[in-house]
C-alpha cells in the first residue's frame, strides 16, 4: 500500500525507524526499542515508586502495584501450584513487559513493539527454553517420557512420538502468533477506520456528518483495543504458567 | 486479624446475597477458560493448528536439508504437523489428565 495521499495507508505504523537521531541511526537503535525501554522504566517506576510507602492501607499507586503483583501470583499460584512460587518472577516481568507494550502502543504516536512477530516470538522462545530447562532440571531422562504417554502401545510410538514433538515444537509459535496477530489486527483496523474519517470528512458539505460513523466506531475500537491489550498479556502469562506447570509436575 | 476475618465472612455474605459471589465462583473453576465468545475459542483453535503446521513443515523441511531428501521428510511431517494441530486442539478443551483446568 503505498502512501500517496488519497489511500488506505494502515502499514507504514509498523515500519521501524531510528530513533534518538544520529546516534540512534549509528548503533540501529529503533523506535521500537525506545519503547521497550520506556516500558521497563515505566513498571520499574510504578513498583519502585509505588510500593516506597509500604502503607498498610494503600495509595493509589501502591494498590496498582499490588493488584498487578497479587493478579499474577493468584495466577501462577494457580496453575503451577505452590511450587510455582519460584517461577513468579519470570512470569511477572513477562506479563507486564507484554502488557505495558500493549497500552503504551494504544497512546497516540507511540509505537508498539508487541506487534513485530521477531518481538513476541523471541519472548516466546524464551517461554519455550525456559520451560524445558526446568523441566530437564527436575525431572532428567523422564522429560522425554512426557512425549509418550503411559499405557499407549509401544507399537503406536512411530506415529505418536513425533506427532508429540511437533505439538511440543509448535507452543512457541502459537504464543508468539497469537499475541503478533491480535496486535497486528487491531493497529490496522484502527488506522483503516481513521482514514476513513479523513478521506470522507473532505467530501464536501455532506462528508463531515458521514464521518461521525467511522470516528464513533474507532472510539468503540480504542475501547476494545484495551480490552485486547490486557487479555492478551494475560494470555500470555497463563499459557506461560500452563506450560511451566506440564514442566514441573510433568503429566 | 480477627477482625478481618470477620469482615472477609460478611463481605462473602453480602456478596452472596448480592449474587455476586456465583460469578466469582464460575471464573475460579474455568482459570483456563478464557474469558470470550466463541470467536475468540475459534481464533484459539486456528492459531494452534496453524502453528502446529508451521512447526511440523518447518522440522521436515530442515531434516529434509540436513539429510538431502527433499521433498518426502517435508511431505511427512506436513501430515505430522496436521495431527499435532488437531492434537493441541483437543488438548485445548480436554488437558492432560491432573493439568489444572
Amino acid at each position: 500500500m503505498a502512501a500517496e495521499g488519497k489511500t488506505i495507508d494502515a502499514l507504514s505504523q509498523f515500519e521501524l525507524t531510528h530513533a534518538f537521531g544520529p546516534i540512534g541511526a549509528a548503533v540501529n537503535f529503533t523506535q521500537s526499542n525506545a519503547h521497550m525501554l520506556a516500558a521497563c522504566v515505566v513498571i520499574v517506576a510504578l513498583m519502585a515508586w509505588g510500593m516506597a510507602p509500604r502503607a498498610v492501607v494503600p495509595g493509589r499507586f501502591q494498590a496498582l502495584a499490588e493488584t498487578f503483583y497479587e493478579f499474577v501470583e493468584n495466577l501462577v499460584a494457580g496453575q503451577v501450584g505452590h511450587e510455582g512460587k519460584r517461577y513468579f518472577p519470570f512470569v511477572f516481568a513477562l506479563f507486564m513487559f507484554v502488557l505495558f507494550g500493549n497500552v503504551i502502543g494504544l497512546l497516540p504516536f507511540a509505537f508498539t513493539y508487541t506487534s513485530h512477530i521477531a518481538v513476541t516470538f523471541g519472548l516466546a522462545f524464551l517461554v519455550f527454553l525456559v520451560t524445558t530447562v526446568v523441566a530437564l532440571a527436575l525431572h532428567g531422562k523422564k522429560f522425554f517420557g512426557y512425549f509418550f504417554p503411559e499405557g499407549a502401545p509401544l507399537w503406536l510410538a512411530p506415529i505418536i512420538v513425533p506427532v508429540e514433538v511437533v505439538s511440543y515444537l509448535s507452543r512457541p509459535i502459537s504464543l508468539s502468533v497469537r499475541l503478533f496477530a491480535n496486535m497486528v489486527a487491531g493497529h490496522v483496523l484502527l488506522k483503516v477506520f481513521a482514514t476513513f474519517v479523513v478521506l470522507l470528512g473532505g467530501l464536501g458539505f455532506i462528508g463531515p456528518v458521514i464521518a461521525v460513523l467511522p470516528l464513533s466506531v474507532n472510539v468503540l475500537l480504542v475501547g476494545f483495543e484495551l480490552l485486547v491489550a490486557f487479555l492478551q498479556a494475560y494470555v500470555f502469562a497463563i499459557l506461560t504458567s500452563i506450560y511451566l506447570h506440564d514442566a514441573v509436575h510433568l503429566h | 486479624m480477627n477482625e478481618q476475618n470477620d469482615f472477609d465472612a460478611r463481605l462473602r455474605q453480602a456478596r452472596q446475597k448480592q449474587g455476586l459471589e456465583k460469578a466469582d465462583a464460575a471464573a475460579a473453576e474455568g482459570s483456563q477458560a478464557l474469558p470470550g465468545s466463541a470467536l475468540r475459542i475459534g481464533m484459539r483453535a486456528g492459531v494452534e493448528v496453524v502453528s502446529a503446521l508451521i512447526a511440523g513443515s518447518g522440522l521436515g523441511w530442515l531434516l529434509d536439508r540436513w539429510l538431502g531428501t527433499f521433498p518426502w521428510l517435508f511431505m511427512l511431517f506436513f501430515v505430522v504437523g496436521g495431527a499435532a494441530g488437531v492434537l493441541n486442539v483437543y488438548r485445548l478443551f480436554n488437558p492432560r489428565n491432573g493439568a489444572p483446568r
